[in-house]
């Protein structure tokens, strides 16, 4: 793959992700930067520039104190040789408190366990867009490297000089900075006593080869985990503060729905609620959970919408509505002369792929408390993008944004799902209301319809190939799933390549590999029906019209783990793989699927992953998401989807949106191959691609029955049949 | 009308005012602050409420208080003995069986109950038992290995 491919892909605008403008910005100056962390050793580091900072990537200092405005992590010191960091990205379940902890032990000879993290707290962090992309590995890693490392030699520095000795002969070891010429040294608080140093890095670009800097490369246990499995960790929805009240939200019975009238009274004759009507948000907050349920309950509220499309007819739906022209931000890509090659080429395969939505159903639904001292906002959310939630609220409440800060606790996952602050909103103007904190936590039922959901698509592919096997034309075009992965890493001639935005008929936006996973699945179903119409090898297709080296070997690896040569069909059990790269991960997943004859159960009985995300930083934290992100795919592939009716979600409980369990569980293995001359990305998000093409793929070989709808077997295979 | 209830929560007595059919689950969260009991559906669906009474795993977020009051409960903050971790909870720390670990106080809560009925189960019982609780990182084979050495960690110390 050529180096600027590899930069393109890496900063591809998603458009489901891209809602920030701003991108970074630095409020406090210089002084009251210092005054807030007091003496002691401090380090800034410059943020990269990258595509969406060209303008303000350059230094910018509003006078010689400031510091310049896009920073990145810093570091901190203190005179009792405490080390506190700060980042701006979150913990969702990806381990990075961990990882990036490691980064900083290493770095300062510390334990992991002794270092804090500051992570997502919006008045002492540096601006982030938010935590998603897997972008945390390929930059924050490096950068709170880089900035532990300077804070390192600046502790060097003051030891040097104190001692009167050359740095060169100082070393850090175990919190302590050694003199290996005598028996000297001292610990980090001996030397920052007194002290004010601050260091400003330059910025960098962070994706260099991990042979230039130390990776970690080993296994290390959560920092903190006993107090999850002691009960001890305070997630979002754990928040609680003195006088606290607790918020529920009147919904309409339908999306898109405006309030006509409101009956209140009986709520507002409880004691202690108190009712909020502010257009169409409709609300109380009151001293218990039951009581503010009860008092939600006894709103009698008229809403009026209008008649809105259902499952039946989505997929007509999303392709008749493109977006109107102003709001059109498609794309074509075209290369070669696809027409021409399609009439001069012997083989060509149509087929239309279908793709429902699908919710992220994170266990801790949506959470927040908020709190007013007088005009300044206070919120705990559970939120991917802190900063994006700050001006969320901002906006809502016409306040400026130093007023408002946002801090997120260490959350029940989020999976591309928790991009906004809608349980912010609600808590801050419950709160302003009722004078007291406010605490939202969203039910179950409120999570499945209130956020958002997995685009649905519509995506239709044409192939053309050659009898030797070799692809010649390939046109793609998908409706509003989204351009995430919609690029064919094949190696073909003519092509054409469109993405059609769609009003969707439901709220939706960002996923775990956003439409990654349903760009992959048309492409990778596609190949496999292209394989068996030439009757050829599925692999050896791809391979044959493959070049790219890194898909290359995870296909190949992934099959000889497979034991792909040897595997032939036979009793209802079939074989079947799906590749290809997001976010530079490189991922091909093999399948095996036993399908019952008699009751046309299909069961995942073995799944082998080969997965390439350039140096490994953390083997384990990579084998886990690797699991994680096959285990949350068979549930995509085969059976999640939601339900709607006219403005309404019909499935919005765990017992009827099946999610997966234990028993859905295969056999998994992963294979990892480490390419430790290649940056380190992060690998939350490409493992999930591979899965649903591999098991639709197999459940062709067992059966014969060629499926191209996501979710394949929501009611096992002869429903999904008949229908 | 609310009504005084007392509980007996991880060896120590409460003693509550609510209505009779407010559930376990809201009282041990929002009354007691023992917030290491989750919510993940409040309809029985996902397991993150789990807490033991009388040693079994049961749901507390359709368990009325009323049913609750009187019996023996204990939430994952009661199963540490001093600063030792339970075996689960060992188990879960070193088989790294969580990433964001939401569910994780439901599956040790579940995990004790089960290796309260049987020392030794079979993987194939585990799954069964477990099946009620869900895990949305999907972390599932690392905590059924969890149980594996939680189970066998359990035998060795039992004279
Ligand atoms: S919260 Fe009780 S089972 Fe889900
Ligand atoms: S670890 Fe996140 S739900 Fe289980």
């Amino acid at each position: 793959m050529s180096p600027d491919r590899q930069s393109t892909t890496a900063v591809e605008p998603e458009r489901y992700e891209l809602r920030s403008p701003s991108y970074v910005r630095f409020e406090s100056n210089r002084r009251g930067f210092l005054k807030f962390l007091g003496s002691g050793v401090v380090v800034v580091c410059a943020a990269p520039r990258t595509a969406g900072s060209q303008e303000s990537g350059r230094s910018r200092r509003d006078s010689e104190d400031d510091l310049p405005r896009e920073l990145d992590a810093w570091l901190h010191i203190d005179p009792s040789g405490g080390i506190t960091a700060f980042t701006g990205k979150v913990e969702v379940g990806q381990n990075i408190r961990t990882s990036l902890s490691q980064a900083i032990s290493e770095e300062l000879h510390v334990p992991p366990a002794s270092i804090q993290l500051v992570m997502g707290d919006t008045r002492l962090v540096p601006f982030d867009m938010g935590t998603f992309g897997s972008r945390t590995t390929p930059t924050m890693n490096l950068q709170l490297r880089r900035v532990s490392a300077a804070a390192r030699d600046a502790l060097i520095a003051i030891a040097a000089k104190k001692w009167n000795v050359d740095p060169a002969s100082l070393t850090a070891e175990n919190g302590r900075i050694v003199d290996t010429s005598s028996t000297r040294s001292a610990t980090y608080s001996e030397l920052v006593k007194g002290q004010q140093i601050t260091e400003l890095l330059p910025s960098e670009d962070p994706l260099i080869p991990a042979t230039q800097w130390k990776i970690a490369g080993r296994t290390l246990p959560k920092v903190d985990g006993r107090d999850f499995v002691t009960g001890k960790h305070r997630y979002p929805s754990d928040y609680k503060l003195p006088g606290m009240l607790f918020g529920k939200i009147v919904r309409p019975k339908s999306f898109n729905a405006t309030l006509i009238s409101a009956d209140i009274r009986e709520a507002e004759s409880l004691p202690g609620v108190t009712v909020v009507r502010d257009g169409n948000f409709l609300g109380v907050a009151a001293e218990t959970s039951v009581l503010a349920a009860r008092a939600a309950a006894s709103v009698r509220a008229e809403w009026k919408s209008d008649p809105q499309p259902s499952n039946g007819e989505l997929f007509d739906y999303l392709k008749k509505n493109r977006v109107p022209k102003d709001r059109d931000d498609g794309s074509v890509h075209e290369i070669g002369n696809v027409k021409e090659a399609f009439s001069s080429t012997e083989h060509r395969l149509n087929s239309t792929y279908q793709i429902q939505y699908i919710a992220h159903a994170p266990l801790e639904p949506r959470a927040a408390v908020a709190q007013w001292d007088e005009d300044h906002l206070t919120v705990w959310t559970g939120t991917q993008r802190p900063f994006g939630v700050r001006s969320e609220l901002a906006t809502a409440f016409h306040l400026p944004e130093e007023k408002i800060r946002v801090q997120m606790p260490d959350m029940g996952s989020g999976y591309g799902g928790k991009h906004t602050g809608d349980a912010a909103l609600e808590a801050a103007r419950l709160a302003r209301a009722a004078k007291r904190p406010v605490k939202v936590v969203w039910t179950r039922e409120e999570e499945f319809t209130w956020a958002y959901f997995r685009p649905a698509g519509v995506i239709e592919v044409s192939c053309a190939a050659n009898g030797d096997g070799k692809i010649t034309a390939w046109e793609f075009r998908n409706y509003n799933s989204g351009t995430a992965g919609i690029r064919t890493y094949y190696d073909i001639p003519n092509q054409r390549i469109e993405f059609v935005p769609v009003d969707s008929p439901l709220r939706q936006g960002s996923y775990r590999g956003l439409a990654a996973t349903a760009n992959h699945f048309a492409r990778e179903v596609q190949m496999d029906e292209m394989a068996a119409f030439l009757k050829m090898d599925p692999l050896e297709f791809r391979l044959k019209n493959l070049k790219d080296d890194r898909l290359r070997a995870v296909f190949q690896e992934g099959a000889k783990k497979f034991g792909w040569e040897k595997k032939k069909p036979s009793n209802g059990v079939g074989f079947g793989m799906g590749g290809g790269y997001e976010k530079l991960g490189y991922v091909a997943t093999f399948a095996e699927v036993f399908v019952d004859s008699g009751t046309g159960t299909v069961t995942v009985q073995r799944i082998v992953t080969a997965f390439e995300c350039g140096a490994i930083v953390n083997p384990d934290g990579l084998r886990s998401q690797v699991e994680g992100a096959n285990i949350m795919g068979i549930g995509g592939a085969l059976f999640e989807a939601i339900q709607f009716q006219d403005g309404r979600i019909l499935n919005p409980h765990f017992a009827q949106y099946r999610v997966p369990r234990f028993k859905d569980v295969p056999k998994i293995e992963t294979v990892l191959l480490d390419r430790k001359d290649l940056p380190s990305v992060g690998a939350g998000e490409a493992p999930i691609v591979g899965i649903a093409p591999a098991i639709g793929n197999a459940i062709f070989q067992a059966t014969g029955q060629r499926l191209r709808s996501l979710p394949l077997a929501p009611d096992g295979l002869k429903a999904t049949v008949k229908s | 009308m609310p009504r005084k209830y007392t509980l007996l929560i991880n060896g120590q007595s409460f003693s509550v005012d609510v209505e009779p059919d407010e559930k376990l689950l809201s009282v041990l969260r929002d009354e007691l602050d023992l917030t290491g009991t989750k919510y993940g559906c409040g309809e029985g669906q996902c397991g993150a409420c789990t807490v033991l009474i009388d040693g079994r795993a049961q749901r507390s977020c359709i368990t009325p208080i009323s049913a609750a009051s009187g019996k023996s409960i204990t939430t994952v903050e009661g199963l540490a003995k001093e600063d030792r971790l339970h075996p689960v909870q060992q188990a879960f720390l070193d088989e790294e069986a969580m990433q964001c670990a939401y569910c994780t106080s439901g599956m040790i809560m579940s995990a004790v109950s089960l290796l309260n009925q049987k020392q030794d189960p079979s993987n194939a019982e585990i799954l069964q038992f477990m099946q009620g609780n869900i895990c949305r990182c999907g972390t599932y084979p690392r905590i059924v290995a969890a149980i594996r050495r939680a189970s066998g960690a359990m035998k060795e110390s039992r004279p």
